[in-house]
């Protein structure tokens, strides 16, 4: 939302806000909202068994949204502005770039998602639907190597969005231990 | 509301600092020198002006457009200040360029440490306007002023035989952060390398200033390497150490992944880099709906007078 603003500035005075290269920063910068939002995103149903406050789950369909949102912008930005609308620079590198092999990999897999995120397609598909949305999982691991396979020789963003992936990852699979394991006690 | 609408800038960073201005700026400081060194000004004030007395000579009109000094010095590729393009720009004004000693080791009649001071004296210094590209796609064209790398050497008496040149940077992790960075998978200090036929060529410079000024921190002051037919990382910032040796010196974005990065590093359309395409360029400054300014990449950044020094060799497995 401030992007906004200083996107505005840019135009007014190329060079300002962005420095020499504003089409790479921008990219850049919508890419590093994109993951965050998606750890977020991850983050509140977690946040949620922690603090015991059930109710914030609700937040997560719209932060989700616009983690997909943001993911569209990003890649947007980056076929206008690096690719130059060229559909040929777009598949080259996708297919010899494992970094945006990795990037485009993770914006399918947001598709169906954002697709069916509606109460009513939440209905239609009943259990199935959260099954579906576990592909939220191998979206964020593609989003991760993404930053991992762009960055050069600084892997400081990498660590902390790969920490922060851990410990959710690894929270979710306490609690999954912990239900079987409940489940064992009340069977017995 | 209006602030979208208006029309793009009345001020533009191009404008920031026209070259009228460093002209006149020279002109001053020529004046100031004098009186520095009569009214006995301390060193530093002197050590700005220090290029000005020697003056130098102007590069013919270059065919490509110079890239306004404001992009030149606030977007870089030095890591030893960070890895943001704008963290050498903010934080190199930590490092202390004086004193400067060089050490010269290795296969050389004249070894030894020397102050940066006796190495440039008597040297003619000249304005080269060279393209730079970089390996991550995309370019500039800095007019830099300098010296031809090979009348640095000759003075050491290279032995017969030194097949290579190695250069190496500054290691001061107190001045320099990105040196302290527990997340960098570079190994400093940074080091790099020429084959000597490629050191003698007399395109390749030691560059002590650009823009008609000495070098800022950022660019690599006091002291840096330009090759403008290779990729921007060949051409070492801040150097501190030259050693002639008999085999090839190891490069640190060699060593950092050699996979990606050769030792010859020629720039060449036709050999892509996993991570860019390298058939073209962005020159900068590009700006956002005037177009990216993309431009077709040429072999040895079109410098074609260097071809010579790689006949015969499969470049494709000499990347």
């Amino acid at each position: 939302m401030l992007m906004g603003w200083d996107v505005a500035i840019e135009i007014r005075s190329p060079g300002s806000v962005f420095g020499a290269d504003p089409a790479e920063a921008i990219v850049v910068l919508l890419g590093t909202w994109t993951i965050r939002l998606l750890l977020v995103t991850l983050s509140i149903s977690t946040v949620a068994r922690i603090f015991k406050r059930p109710r914030i789950v609700t937040l997560r369909r719209t932060v989700g949204l616009w983690t997909f949102v943001y993911a569209c912008i990003h890649f947007t930005a980056y076929f206008t502005l690096l690719a130059e609308f060229s559909i040929s620079a777009w598949l080259e590198d996708f297919s010899e770039r494992t970094y945006i092999t990795a990037g485009m990999a993770a914006l399918m897999l947001l598709i169906p998602l954002a697709v069916t995120s509606t109460r009513n397609w939440q209905r239609r598909l009943g259990l199935r639907w959260r099954k579906l949305h576990t592909l939220i999982y191998p979206a964020a691991m593609a989003a991760l190597l993404h930053v991992l396979w762009a960055a050069k020789a600084s892997f400081l963003d990498v660590f902390i969005y790969g920490l922060a992936l851990a410990i959710l990852f690894g929270e979710r699979i306490v609690v999954r231990i912990r239900r079987r394991a409940g489940r064992g006690a009340i069977s017995r | 509301m209006s602030f979208v609408i208006k029309t793009p800038a009345d001020v533009r960073p191009s404008e920031i600092t026209p070259e009228r201005v460093y002209q006149t700026r020279r002109r001053f400081m020529h004046v100031i020198g004098a009186a520095g060194l009569a009214s006995s000004v301390p060193a530093v004030a002197l050590h700005t002006g220090w290029m000005d007395s020697k003056g130098f000579a102007p590069a013919p009109p270059s065919e490509d457009t110079v890239t306004p000094r404001g992009y030149a010095t606030s977007f870089n590729n030095f890591y030893e200040f960070g890895t943001d393009k704008n963290d050498p720009a903010e934080l190199g004004s930590r490092l202390t360029t004086e004193p400067w000693k060089v050490e010269v080791a290795g296969l050389v009649g004249k070894p030894g440490t020397y102050d940066i001071e006796d190495l440039l004296t008597g040297v003619d210094l000249e304005e080269r306007i060279y393209r730079l590209r970089c390996v991550e796609a995309w370019s500039m064209v800095i007019p830099w002023i300098g010296f031809p790398l090979k009348t640095l050497l000759e003075r050491f008496n290279p032995l017969g035989s030194a097949k290579y040149v190695a250069f190496t940077t500054l290691y001061r992790p107190e001045e320099m952060p990105g040196q302290r960075s527990y997340f960098s998978s570079i190994k400093y200090p940074y080091v790099e390398g020429l084959r000597l036929d490629e050191a003698y060529h007399p395109l390749a410079i030691m560059a002590v200033g650009m823009y008609g000024q000495v070098l800022p921190n950022q660019n690599g002051a006091p002291l840096r390497l330009v090759v403008p037919w290779k990729y921007g990382f060949k051409s070492i910032k801040s150097i501190v150490r030259i050693e002639l040796t008999e085999t090839r010196p190891r490069t640190t974005w060699n060593l950092t992944a050699s996979n990606e990065y050769g030792f010859f590093a020629n720039v060449n359309p036709t050999v892509h880099h996993p991570r860019w395409s390298q058939g073209s360029e962005r020159r900068l400054p590009s700006s956002l709906f005037n177009g990216n300014r993309k431009v077709s990449t040429r072999m040895y950044n079109g410098y074609d007078e260097v071809a010579g020094l790689y006949a015969g060799m499969n470049l494709r497995l000499n990347y």
